[in-house]
């Protein structure tokens, strides 16, 4: 949305209209197909029938990146997986989010210490939205890490900003 | 064949390349010179009294104290049908090859047992033990630019990677701050 994003003040129509952008784009996440390790079990289980992701319009998950609005790095980050993943992130389209799911994404979990190949968090990779703890995290840990970012996005808005700082 | 019996055989047939014989405990294992070993290898898995057809894994040892490396190759011989012939002998021995550790060179044996070449390139990887002859001599887990062997006991973690830093300051809570 990067073609009206940024041109126009706050005001009544814009209000609406960031209603009705947030209200689309929260309610139709769509995650890369990405699992690194075994959080990523528990990513498949959340979508599985049970717990059932695409009850919060997330269920889709997307083959290529070109399609996807949701990072879900599920699993250890490795040294050498960490290009991979910068690629991934870069070739998702813009308005794109993060979701560090589980303790080894979030700060380098038992690698922090004698993990010499673990990256200590890929928030020093890629910019992270939302933290979802634990080894691995249950299903309704990553339900509730979506719905923190389906927040996060209700409170966006296209009208002019400050300038962000644009992470390397 | 019991391992005094492969121990012996060993022993009379190279006696030079033997330089060990360990046979107590539940790992039986002989200790080889490295230049005598791939003549060692074919012989272990072309005797027919041997027939050791099956590298099980090589395990590479960072002996520090004594500042060696050494590997040691789990061989097996599994019940194999050669034409008519059933060979049923199914007995396990080790070996154990010891080199310097500033000069770590072992002849490989991946064109005598095909299950050596992963391994091999896993002991190089990780531990830095260079095996001459390897068709395939390249890292196998880390990336090609990675700087030292990580499994070696003296090795210092590295401090960046591409731009991504890491830590050896654990006792703060976070290495960003």
């Amino acid at each position: 949305m990067s073609w009206i994003e940024n041109r126009f003040e706050e005001g009544v129509i814009i209000t609406s209209l960031d209603w009705l952008i947030n209200w689309g784009r929260s309610n139709s996440l769509w995650p890369v197909t990405f699992g690194l390790a075994c959080c990523a079990i528990e990513m498949m289980a959340t979508g599985a029938s049970r717990f059932d992701f695409d009850r919060f319009g997330a269920g889709a998950f997307r083959p290529t990146p070109r399609q996807a609005d949701l990072m879900i790095v599920a699993g250890t980050v490795t040294y050498k997986m960490a290009s991979r993943l910068k690629r991934l992130f870069n070739q998702i389209p813009e308005p794109k989010y993060v979701i560090a799911m589980g303790a080894c994404t979030v700060g380098g979990g038992p690698y922090f210490k004698h993990g010499y190949h673990v990256v200590k968090g890929v928030d020093l990779v890629v910019p992270v939205d939302v933290y979802v703890p634990g080894c691995p995290p249950r299903p309704e840990s990553l339900l509730e890490g979506l719905l923190r970012l389906q927040d996060k996005i209700r409170h966006q808005s296209i009208a002019k900003q400050p300038a962000r700082a644009v992470p390397a | 064949m019991t391992p005094e019996e492969i121990g012996q055989l060993l022993k009379t047939q190279f006696p030079q390349a033997v330089q060990d014989l360990v046979l107590g405990g539940g790992h039986p294992y002989a200790v080889i010179d490295a230049a005598a070993w791939p003549q060692v290898a074919l012989f272990l898995r072309d005797d027919p009294r041997l027939g050791f057809n099956l590298l099980r894994s090589i395990s590479s040892v960072d002996l520090l104290a004594d500042d060696r490396l050494a590997c040691v190759y789990d061989l097996m011989a599994v019940e194999v049908s050669r034409g008519t012939e059933l060979i049923t002998q199914t007995h396990e021995f080790a070996v154990r090859v010891v080199v310097d550790r500033k000069n770590p060179h072992i002849p490989s044996v991946a064109r005598i047992w095909p299950a050596a070449d992963w391994h091999e390139r896993e002991a190089y990887d990780l531990m830095g033990i260079v095996f001459d002859g390897h068709p395939d001599p390249r890292r196998i887990l880390l990336p090609d630019d990675w700087v030292g062997h990580p499994l070696r006991k003296d090795y210092e973690f590295p401090l960046e990677y591409h731009g991504i830093p890491a830590t050896t300051e654990y006792e703060l809570p976070n290495p960003r701050h």
